[in-house]
């Protein structure tokens, strides 16, 4: 089983990504749009500005025009062309009629259709090959006995016009861009205070300990609710799951352990009791099976807690030569029972950051086994050290591993060769295994010279 | 048939073309490959040494430099635009106009004042003024006039000394003359009353300086209006007869403008000599004096009422109004 | 000894009691909380032996009550949970050890021995025949006042012996309380260690009897 590492499967594209990428999106629409409509406003206003003009020097020319002896004088005024200079120069044109003979000007300069002369008009077009703007008006004058309509247009280039365009265009681009990259600040840190909440809530969650499964109570914006509502549901689940497996897990031990007892004191005494060989056999090996039950059923009780607890290790900063210490404490009672010595080699600490009952359980499983498969009167050496890593290891004077055997040992339930006759299921090498591998360790077997068995947890 | 057709048709060709050259001349460059095509309204000798300057420092070129008045450069050449490459001509309407009606092509990083260019097309060169000379011997016991005004009051007062002896464009005939008069006239209602008294003492028209300045000299007239100050400041065969006198009311200001044509296939060429008219390199050779006062690059406008380069300049231009202008001119120096 | 037994399963307190009687101690019997805590506060015992689970209340609670009352009377707990989720609790509570059930009874002597130790002034268990001081508790033997270093189980055959002098020990019973259930050895190795004893009691005035077909026996010239 190896160390689960909170992994949320592929991240299914960034939330913060999709906010900012979205408002700087929309903020580029705007500016584009608010560019081309700045341009085409300016450009409609600026066309009404020369129109303006022109239309001034339409009315100018039409307001020279006189009858005198019959015949339609029209005195340009200077102003009526002056009025028309512009910074970038633009080319004149003009023509007048009177009625529709050419009185002076430009002869080739198209006119309006003949309807609409009534008003005055304003058309874009060509002449000469290059765009112009012309305004075209008439004014009907009225003699002794005549009604002459007088038709004045003038037309201009566009350059001054065009420039004009250009210089608003090119600051409305400025602005534009300056509009946007306040907007893509303003969208960068909208978004970072929206996502804020989410954020805090992520942190809050994570500075959780492993075992804290209680609700989150912090107050969330609305649309978080259901979220944070859906998220204490699974909490709480969970925690009744965690409940419910250690209860069971207790209980199972008690009901379990508890009959097994009582025939296990009955059977002792019968035993006290009994000369006959055979039956002393019979009660022996009972009592044997018992032990084996109870050894099997706490390992295999022992190996679900812990299973369980390897998911949310709950990491201590853990002195290994004061746990190892303790242990041996523990187990000397046991030990001296085989005459066996308990022999603790370390340096003065050695500090790990791990789970205490878990790292507890797997060398106690280890020391246990040991202990099972040491002759009497031997000793079993347990040395902590720092260097290379932290390790723990535990020396034997029994018979060692079977070398063929050495790899597969670990597997669940694996008793090797040599366990003939010995109590106890394989399990305590898998549970230390395991425990080693929630840590991001690794737990090494082998033999020793003198062909003792030497396991090493290794940090 | 189709032979008197044809020969029909030339007459008539010739007939339209019937421009009257002052002067046609060919400055050849040292190691000349290219002809450049002047037509100009400057007298040739007036101009010559702008012309020896640039080929001086563009020996690869000769320039054909042909003269009319300014009436006729602006027709000539509106006839037949593909036969020359740069125009120069006093009368900046008729020059603005060629630039109007699409004749020039721009000539750009000219670095030059924006009041004395338009469309980066037309560039005015010099600034010359309309004056008026004076014989100085018929002044020697009259006091000499330095307005229009005290023009009319002297010439009121002294009408047997100046009757015939004044001398003025004719504006039908003279562009430049044209211009000045339409530009006095705009200005000041004194040009008419001008007018009148010289039409009273039966003004002698001149359609050029040159002729004018001459009858100056041998007194003949004894004073004009309206010429070139220029022209007269340059005859130095003349200076110590005449003087030149600038109206203290208003002194019309005009520049002597050139373009380069349109389609000319020489434009690189003629994109140099603007450079060369326009940069007032002319005159800083001191090897002779330079007759006609340049126009430098950073000249400003503020002092002299120079006449402004802008589409007013064609209201004059325009034919009713100019048959309205002389009409009236006629009438009040043409007095029977 | 005097030993409080508290343990709501009948059976199991009975076989437990038999076999502590058996050893030569003397045992109460609580069947529950409220029991417990009328024979602790009364009596004065040697060891307490709990059982973590009993039916009107945790035995921790009688551990909470135990060490408020500043009695330092040592508790052994006897537990069939599941160490890993309650171990801490029951040691930081006020017990001295524990033993999982179903235990090995040699186990139980081996940490009530242990505990006994711990605690000072155990003056009272010491065993005086003939010129040999023994002390059970403290795995101590003296011969002539010379302390002599022994092995654990020649200390507990020691014990067996010397706690009923006289008496003949059968092979087979003598293995039975010396070594464990799934110990390879034959009831042979019994002679090594007697051997070995008598080695240690040479210059004492105790000797072991071999009685053929019979057993052994501690005698005391």
């Amino acid at each position: 089983m190896s160390k689960v590492q909170s992994k949320v499967g592929v991240a299914a594209g960034s939330l913060r990504n999709r906010l900012v990428i979205t408002l700087i999106g929309v903020a580029a629409v705007l500016t584009l749009l608010f560019y081309f409509v700045i341009r085409a406003y300016a450009a409609q206003i600026a066309l009404q500005s020369q129109d303006n003009i022109l239309s001034a020097s339409v009315t100018a020319m039409l307001d020279a025009a006189i009858i005198r002896d019959s015949v339609v004088k029209v005195d340009l005024p200077y102003a009526a062309f002056s009025m028309l200079n512009t910074e970038t120069d633009d080319r004149v044109f003009y023509a007048i009629y009177e009625n529709d003979s050419l009185l002076s000007g430009y002869a080739d300069l198209p006119l309006p259709q003949r309807e609409s002369r009534m008003s005055s008009t304003h058309r874009s077009g060509y002449y000469l090959d290059v765009p112009i703007r012309q305004v075209t008006a008439s004014r009907v004058l009225v003699g002794a006995d005549t009604r002459t309509r007088i038709t004045a247009t003038v037309a201009q280039t566009q350059d001054s016009l065009s420039g004009t365009l250009q210089r608003i265009a090119r600051n409305a681009a400025w602005y534009g861009v300056g509009f946007f990259s306040l907007a893509v600040l303003l969208a960068i840190w909208a978004t970072s205070s929206t996502i804020g909440p989410l954020k805090r809530l992520t942190e809050s969650v994570a500075r959780r300990g492993p075992q804290d499964l209680s609700p989150i109570v912090k107050p969330v914006p609305t649309e978080m609710v259901p979220l944070v509502s859906s998220l204490n549901n699974l909490m709480q689940r969970l925690d009744e799951s965690f409940t419910q497996s250690e209860d069971f897990i207790a209980e199972a031990a008690h009901r379990v352990r508890t009959p097994l007892a009582t025939v296990r004191s009955h059977a002792e005494i019968t035993l006290q009791r009994v000369d006959k060989e055979e039956n002393r056999q019979a009660l022996r090996s009972m009592i044997r099976a018992i032990d084996e039950s109870s050894r099997a059923a706490g390992q295999l009780l022992d190996h679900a807690m812990i299973t369980f607890r390897a998911n949310q290790l709950d990491y201590q900063p853990i002195d290994l030569v004061a746990l190892a210490r303790e242990l041996v404490r523990r187990l000397t009672p046991v030990a001296d029972m085989k005459d066996i010595e308990l022999r603790l080699s370390t340096d003065k600490t050695v500090m790990v950051s791990g789970d205490t009952i878990l790292i507890q359980n797997a060398v106690r499983n280890l020391i246990d086994n040991a202990l099972k498969y040491s002759p009497s009167e031997s000793a079993i050496v347990i040395q902590v050290h720092a260097l290379p890593a932290p390790h723990l290891s535990i020396t034997d004077e029994g018979a060692g591993f079977p070398d063929d055997e050495i790899g597969t040992l670990t597997g669940r339930f694996a008793r090797g060769k040599n366990a003939a006759g010995t109590i106890g299921s394989g399990l305590g090498l898998t549970i230390a295994q395991d425990v080693a591998a929630a840590h991001g360790g690794t737990l090494s077997i082998g033999n020793t010279k003198e062909g003792g068995a030497c396991v090493t947890f290794w940090f | 048939m189709r032979y008197i057709l044809v020969l029909m048709l030339l007459f008539f060709a010739a007939k339209i073309q019937a421009v009257e050259w002052e002067d046609q001349q060919l400055f050849k460059g040292q190691n000349s490959t290219q002809t450049l095509r002047v037509i100009s309204s400057t007298d040739t000798a007036i101009f010559a040494p702008i012309i020896h300057s640039f080929l001086q420092s563009n020996p690869d070129l000769n320039i054909h430099y042909q003269v009319a008045i300014s009436a006729d450069v602006y027709s000539e050449f509106r006839a037949n635009p593909e036969h020359y490459d740069v125009v120069v001509s006093s009368a900046m309407d008729l020059q603005l106009k060629l630039v109007n009606d699409g004749f020039a092509q721009p000539v750009e990083g000219l670095e030059h004042p924006a009041w004395a260019q338009w469309r980066r097309s037309l560039f005015g060169f010099t600034l010359e003024s309309a004056s008026i000379v004076i014989n100085k011997a018929a002044f020697e016991h009259l006091p000499v006039p330095g307005s229009r005004q005290e023009m009319i009051e002297v010439m009121r007062a002294n009408p047997d000394t100046f009757s015939g002896r004044i001398g003025t464009y004719d504006v039908r005939q003279s562009g430049l003359g044209y211009l000045f008069a339409t530009q006095d006239a705009r200005a000041s209602e004194t040009y008419w009353r001008l007018m009148e008294i010289m039409g009273s003492l039966r003004t002698r028209l001149y359609c050029c300086s040159g002729a004018m300045i001459d009858d100056l000299a041998d007194g003949t007239l004894a004073i004009s209006y309206n010429v070139l100050g220029s022209y007269a400041s340059a005859r130095e065969d003349v200076a110590d007869k005449i003087d030149v006198i600038l109206p203290s009311d208003f002194p019309n200001t005009m520049m002597r403008t050139a373009l380069v044509a349109s389609n000319t296939p020489n434009a690189d060429a003629a994109i140099l000599f603007m450079r060369h008219l326009v940069s007032s390199r002319w005159s800083d050779t001191d090897s002779q004096t330079i007759p006609l006062p340049p126009l430098t690059a950073y000249q400003d406008n503020s002092q002299q009422s120079i006449i402004a380069l802008n589409p007013g300049l064609m209201v004059f231009l325009d034919d009713m109004k100019r048959k309205t202008f002389i009409d009236e001119w006629e009438s009040a120096i043409i007095q029977p | 000894m005097k030993y409080l037994l508290i343990e709501d399963n009948e059976e199991l307190a009975q076989a437990l009691s038999t076999r502590l009687v058996l050893d030569g101690h003397v045992v109460d019997h609580a069947m529950s909380f409220v029991d417990a805590i009328a024979f602790s506060d009364n009596g004065d015992y040697d060891l307490i032996l709990l059982d973590i689970m009993l039916p009107d209340g945790d035995g921790r609670d009688f551990l909470a009550h135990h060490r408020a009352q500043k009695r330092d009377t040592p508790v052994i707990v006897l537990t069939a949970r599941s160490q890993v989720s309650d171990r801490v609790s029951v040691l930081d509570l006020g017990a001295d050890d524990y033993v999982t059930k179903p235990f090995d009874h040699a186990e139980l002597q081996a940490r009530c021995r242990a505990v006994l130790r711990r605690k000072s002034g155990s003056a009272e268990t010491i065993t005086r025949l003939g010129d040999v001081e023994f002390d059970p508790v403290a795995g101590q033997l003296s011969v002539a006042g010379q302390p002599l270093v022994l092995r654990n189980r020649e200390l507990r055959l020691l014990e067996l012996l010397i706690n009923s002098p006289g008496k003949v020990f059968s092979k087979q019973k003598l293995f039975d309380r010396l070594f464990s259930y799934d110990d390879d050895a034959s009831e042979n190795a019994i002679e090594v260690y007697i051997a070995r004893l008598r080695k240690h009691l040479d210059k004492s005035s105790l000797t072991i009897t071999t009685l053929r077909g019979l057993g052994y026996r501690l005698d005391n010239e």
